[in-house]
């Protein structure tokens, strides 16, 4: 296994630069979801690491040596695409070997190692099918086996389950993460699915247009975003955020709503700020928000509710903007219904109004 | 239940409907052919008769004999044709697939300058008629010196196929997604082995569909090859045909007998690469 280093790595075509000089730094045996809405870059960062993509600038490193020239059979890396990209003249065992086939190993050792692969991934009894004779799970942990036969150094995984159904989606993340419990082997995931990111990652790697906006722990990313961009993007439901003004303690809305500052930012007095609230943080009273010393009540008309078994979500309208709250032991609630609801101003977050940056505390 | 039977009606109504169309066109297709090989058997007072013999009294082999008979009993050079046509037709369809596939390959992959503008450009090539290009070519040829020689014919219908090779090839390497090359590259091949390993072999059947339109192609050529060869030592069979022509008749049946002569080689290719040409060999691979 290795790490892997990204130095002012820079990605242009012609003219037009999508990746801006990131800098990204893997341990060895660290999984790592490069994460962001389509067009951010990560797949063309994976790409670069892959070899598949010129780098334009920087440097890539891999167990230490600077790989920029490389091409990728000499990088020691192997790649799950999105569409599998499984070669369809050959049976799955062939699919399996062919690396192997490739480097000139013995026909022993390939079948060795071929047995192995497809015994980790449950393949064995698919292994003299053709890929097209095979259904989209079986395909995806085809690829799988034909990433791990080798042993590289590093696993890149580009979107590998954006193609499965929810069901198998939700199967197949488990398997990725026992296999990687189990090989102990880097891996550097792309998806935009910030779910599978946080369910998956050691570190994720939340990037837009190019840049790296936040590198955490996948609690870290939730509970401290650096930006509006991130608090949105990573959490279900989003984040909610209003815009208001820090005044006396208070903050006041658009609407002339106020509600108190949360207690760790005290200090921004006359500030415009973006109030950030999680719905796991609004709740209606007497559903689960335990009463605290920094809570505030505000009564809200619940205009739609999702019921999600566990828990519901309602959604309702603070300071004339649409907000998500949570109600844990749900019990029906009719649209229309006046509630009071219960902020948990501990766990809110101030932004800055302008840049989104978040506000120290 | 009225509405029932009534659908019933119609679905058998739109069957019979369906198969006499099918019939129809099929004979449009088949009666020529049918007719050929029918008149190859057929002996001549019988071809000609007026009001035409549509059910046949005799059939013999009279019109292959004197064929294949010597000079004079109505034989033509029948082998030799044969070879010109097979040397000519093989060689100049290999070379315009090795072209085709290295054309279309990268009309498929890469990006480069004027790339629209040279394949249209390739495409109007296919728009001149085969007649109009014979002067100029003969009067090339001749200068050059191939004039009726195998190696002239070649390149003329290299250069009629090629076009057409790298239009077909080029979609077939369009719909294989540049992810299998790039997967055999991360397993450890070259650009070069990527091709041959991963590529080649999924496109194969694009590749023998475009082998045989070429092979056809050159095989059938009458207009050109008829201003370009001169003598035996180049001209080829749709060519030969002429030989059946003199100045006051028109031997038909055995012009018939040739021409059956040449269709068999072209059905027993077609047989034997028709399951290449069954696409959908890249299915599976990648999600669809």
């Amino acid at each position: 296994m290795a790490q892997v280093h990204l130095r002012n790595v820079v990605k242009k075509y012609g003219v037009l630069e999508v990746v801006h000089a990131i800098n990204l730094d893997i341990a060895d045996s660290e999984f790592v979801v490069l994460v962001g809405p389509s067009g951010c870059g990560k797949s063309t960062t994976l790409r670069m690491v892959a070899g598949l993509e010129a780098i334009s600038g920087g440097e890539v490193h891999i167990g230490g040596r600077v790989v920029n020239d490389l091409p990728p059979r000499e990088r020691n890396i192997s790649m799950v695409f999105q569409n599998y990209a499984l070669y369809p003249h050959m049976s799955v065992r062939e699919n399996l070997g062919f690396s192997l086939k490739i480097s000139k190993r013995s026909q022993a050792d390939i079948d060795k190692a071929v047995d192995e692969a497809a015994e980790i991934l449950s393949l064995t009894p698919l292994l003299d099918r053709k890929p097209g004779a095979l259904s989209g799970g079986q395909r995806q942990r085809v690829a799988m086996g034909r990433a791990i036969v080798r042993h590289p150094e590093v696993f890149l995984f580009d979107e590998p389950l954006s193609n499965l159904d929810a069901k198998l989606r939700t199967q197949m993340r488990v398997e990725i993460k026992k296999l990687h419990q189990k090989l102990k082997s880097t891996i550097i995931y792309v998806t935009h699915d910030q779910v599978e990111a946080m369910t998956l990652a050691d570190r994720i790697v939340i990037m837009r247009d190019g840049h790296i906006e936040q590198i955490g722990t996948p609690l870290d990313v939730f509970e401290n975003p650096v930006n509006t961009f991130v608090a949105t993007f990573i959490g279900s439901p989003p984040m909610n955020l209003l815009d208001g003004v820090v005044k006396e303690g208070q903050i006041e809305f658009g609407d002339g709503t106020c509600l108190a500052v949360p207690p760790a930012y005290s200090t921004y007095d006359g500030q415009a700020v973006t109030f950030g609230v999680r719905a796991d943080n609004i709740m209606p009273v007497g559903h689960a928000l335990p009463r605290g010393e920094h809570m505030a009540e505000v009564e809200m008309t619940v205009d739609l509710t999702e019921p999600l078994g566990t828990e519901t979500l309602l959604f309702t309208v603070l300071a004339g903007t649409e907000v998500q709250a949570k109600m844990l032991n749900p019990r029906p609630v009719r649209s229309g219904e006046r509630m009071t609801f219960q902020i948990m101003l501990d766990k809110c977050h101030l932004f800055d109004a302008d840049t989104g940056a978040t506000l120290k505390k | 239940m009225a509405r029932n039977f009534n659908h019933r009606i119609r679905r058998y109504t739109f069957k019979a409907m369906h198969f006499f169309g099918l019939f129809l066109a099929m004979m449009v297709l088949c009666v020529p052919g049918f007719w050929i090989v029918l008149n190859s058997f057929r002996p001549t007072v019988e071809i000609m008769a007026k009001p035409p013999v549509w059910i046949p009294n005799e059939l013999n082999l009279d019109h292959y004999r004197a064929m294949f008979g010597g000079i004079g009993e109505g034989g033509v050079p029948v082998l030799t044709y044969f070879t010109n046509s097979l040397v000519i037709s093989v060689t100049s369809t290999v070379i315009a697939i090795l072209i085709g596939m290295a054309g279309g390959y990268a009309f498929a992959r890469y990006k480069f300058k004027f790339k629209g503008g040279i394949f249209v450009g390739l495409m109007i090539t296919r728009a001149v008629p085969g007649v109009a290009l014979s002067l100029p070519l003969f009067i090339i040829f001749a200068r050059v010196g191939i004039i009726d020689t195998h190696i002239g014919m070649i390149i003329a219908y290299v250069a009629l196929n090629v076009p057409f090779t790298v239009w077909l090839i080029d979609g077939f390497f369009r719909q294989i997604p540049p992810e299998l090359a790039e997967a055999a590259e991360i397993d450890g091949c070259t650009r070069w082995q990527a091709f041959w390993r991963v590529e080649f072999p999924v496109a194969r059947s694009g590749i023998a569909s475009a082998g045989i339109f070429a092979f056809l192609t050159s095989w059938n050529e009458y207009a050109l090859a008829s201003q370009l060869t001169r003598s035996t030592t180049s001209k080829t069979m749709p060519v030969g045909l002429l030989d059946f022509t003199s100045e006051f008749t028109l031997n038909w049946g055995g012009m018939c007998a040739l021409a059956v002569l040449m269709i068999i080689p072209a059905l027993i290719l077609t047989f034997l690469v028709q399951k290449h040409l069954i696409a959908g060999l890249t299915f599976g691979g990648v999600k669809g």
